[in-house]
């Protein structure tokens, strides 16, 4: 259903939404960017719609709401072992359309491949998601290209329009506190181009893991993993254990963003490690984004974000990366 | 919610120690459910954190873990005595399913520690000799003093035909020496279109015995081996394991041959 409704009430509304929800947005971070004097966009907890950045991309995925950076699994002494706690009982997100596609691909993972992942599963069983507009495409974004430009999947729809606020639920908690308002018809602002255009290869051929192809970005990456940590689709992790000092007996297990680019990823007992070559490193980390995943879940991991892009700090360029290699594989058939 | 919290450990006493070398042990722990030979368990320590570890032997309400020490957790493990407990996850990965072996040729190529994988499969065709048209079990270890279990072996000699061999042999060894590819033309097979071979051990012993398999007539289709990768949670989620489109902790460790020599890192 549809409304319309000024912001003050929406705010309102908001603020008795967080009684039982923690509300989270992208917000903007005054100065501690990658580059210096630069502002950050990161989610943070928002209390109205002012706090939200409506305007610009944000640097960093919403997974954090659902995979925190450290995320404590359980407690332990000696003998026993006990759950944390989840950090929120209910959450709302606003997001992009191309966020709202890579929830899907993290689903995927925490919900589908092998077990499902209790501390996962929890947060997002509780956490409603709000489809933030895009009128006008951000640089770096190639969602066109992904397929991810658009978005129904959502439970509201919220744009600002001036003083008011357009609104389309699918959320019935929402359409309750919205129901005296004026119902219109509201649809989602999408964008139908980029001026990042990629063309996947349609199959890859394993040779492409040989090719000197790859020496460019041997020598240029830096193992940094900051493509990993804005990426909304990359979810690997790694298990952590902390024990308090004052009782030694005592502490707990956490896990912590991983990324396959930095070292250490794959070290095995012996010192022996795979993908020693950061080239290689780049090639495993393409492949999964637009071949391997896709092998495996029939749909490619990637969702065109570009903040790859906008984040390392050699320029490397992801999308660039991706019609440079089908160059390459069209000129090998 | 009534799915079960994957990442909780649960306890299991130490049964019984076995020494085979000065570091490496297998540990019987308490276990009653099912499991395969090749899959492994996750050893869990808190403070210490948790290593992968192969399950070497199956018992009635016990599994073996055969340990090698190498580091933080695997360590700590050797703190441990009969009568004390660990924290274990899993069983995970697929594990080798006998069915893939039954009434065939069987010849078992295994390097050092790649033998507490396939340990199973041994003890199973040794305590079932009928179930196999004849196997063979080919093993190579570093020096005498590197040989793993010892006591098992002369059960084995039993009813399977068995070769072990030592790289580099020291004063008062009298067995057979040298690399375990230099044996395998010698050994009797006689259907070598149906035969099965499963290979597991370092990288390099892999690829050197996987290649002289295939060149004396194994079919691709009839090998299988067993892959070790780093792993963080042995259910999919950590990512560590992962190979191309393949993750070693839900897919493998046990590949056939035909799936397995297409992973690449
Ligand atoms: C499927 C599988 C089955 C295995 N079976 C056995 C077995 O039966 N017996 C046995 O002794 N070992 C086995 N291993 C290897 C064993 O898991 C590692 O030796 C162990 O994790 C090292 O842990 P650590 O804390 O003692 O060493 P660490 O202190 O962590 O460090 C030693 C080295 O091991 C690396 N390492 C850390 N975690 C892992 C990991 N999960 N996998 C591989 N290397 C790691 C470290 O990066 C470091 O280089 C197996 C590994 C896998 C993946
Ligand atoms: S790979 Fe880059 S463009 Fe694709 S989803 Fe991740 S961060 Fe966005
Ligand atoms: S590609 Fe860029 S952002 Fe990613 S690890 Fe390399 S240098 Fe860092
Ligand atoms: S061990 Fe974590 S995904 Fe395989």
């Amino acid at each position: 259903m549809g409304y319309q409704i000024n912001q003050d009430k929406m705010n309102a509304i908001l603020t008795e939404l967080s009684k039982k929800y923690k509300i989270y947005g992208p917000r903007r971070y005054v100065g501690d960017g990658t580059f210096a004097h630069v502002d950050t966009i990161r989610y943070g907890e928002v209390t109205t719609l002012d706090d939200i950045e409506f305007k610009e991309k944000s640097n960093y995925s919403f997974k954090e709401v659902l995979l925190p950076i450290s995320e404590t699994l359980f407690y332990f002494t000696e003998n026993e072992m006990k759950e944390a706690d989840a950090p929120h009982s209910g959450a709302i997100v606003f997001l992009r359309s191309c966020d709202l596609h890579g929830l899907k691909r993290m689903d995927t993972i925490y919900l589908k491949n092998g077990a499902v992942d209790t501390y996962y599963k929890r947060l997002r069983d509780n956490t409603k998601f709000i489809l933030m507009g895009c009128e006008d495409s951000f640089e770096n974004c190639f969602c066109v290209s992904m397929g991810t430009n658009q978005s129904d999947d959502y439970d509201a729809y919220l744009k600002i329009d001036g003083q008011n606020v357009l609104i389309d639920s699918h959320w019935d908690l929402l359409d309750t506190a919205l129901a005296e308002m004026p119902e219109i018809q509201v649809i989602p602002d999408a964008v139908s181009q980029n001026k990042t255009v990629v063309e996947i290869p349609e199959a890859i051929p394993q040779s492409v893991i040989d090719s000197p192809f790859w020496e460019d970005y041997a020598n240029r990456c830096i193992a940094c993993g900051r493509c990993n940590f804005v990426c909304p689709t990359c979810t690997c992790f790694t298990m952590q254990d902390i024990f308090y000092t004052d009782n030694g007996k005592a502490g707990e297990r956490r896990r912590v963003w991983a990324s396959c680019h930095v070292d250490g990823y794959t070290d095995m007992a012996g010192g022996h490690a795979f993908r020693d070559n950061k080239g290689q490193r780049m090639r495993f980390k393409v492949m999964h984004k637009i071949n391997d995943y896709k092998k495996r879940f029939g749909t490619q991991m990637c969702i065109g974000c570009g903040r790859c892009d906008d984040v390392c700090p050699e320029y490397i360029s992801f999308s660039n990366c991706i019609n440079k290699l089908n160059t390459l594989v069209k000129e090998e058939n | 919610m009534t799915d079960i919290n994957p990442y909780i450990p649960f306890l299991s006493e130490i049964k019984e120690v076995i020494k085979h070398t000065d570091i490496e042990y297998t540990f019987r722990m308490t276990y009653s459910g099912n499991v395969n030979p090749g899959q492994f368990f996750e050893v869990s320590l808190p403070k210490f954190g948790e290593a992968p570890i192969s399950v070497s032997g199956i018992g009635k309400d016990t599994v073996d873990l055969t340990i090698r020490r190498v580091g933080k957790v695997t360590d700590e493990i050797f703190e441990n005595y009969v009568g004390d407990t660990l924290f274990l996850r899993g069983p995970y990965g697929n594990g080798f399913d006998i069915q893939n072996y039954l009434d065939k040729e069987i010849l078992l190529v295994a390097g050092g520690t790649g033998l507490s994988p396939v340990k199973g499969l041994v003890d199973y065709f040794s305590a079932n000799p009928k179930d196999t048209k004849g196997f063979t079990l080919l093993v190579g270890f570093k020096s005498p003093k590197d040989i793993l279990f010892k006591n098992d072996f002369a059960k084995w000699e039993d009813n399977l035909n068995v070769i072990m061999t030592v790289d580099t042999p020291d004063d008062g060894y009298c067995g057979k020496c040298g690399m375990v590819t230099q044996y395998i033309p010698d050994i009797p097979i006689k259907n070598i279109e149906n035969a099965v071979g499963i290979v597991v051990g370092p990288p390099m012993m892999m690829k050197c015995t996987i290649a002289e398999l295939i060149k004396i007539g194994f079919k691709e289709e009839n090998l299988w081996i067993s892959q070790e990768r780093k792993m963080c949670c042995g259910i999919g989620k950590c990512g560590h394991c992962k190979i191309d489109d393949t993750y070693v902790c839900l897919d493998g460790p046990v590949f056939n041959y035909t799936k397995g020599k297409f992973l690449r890192d």
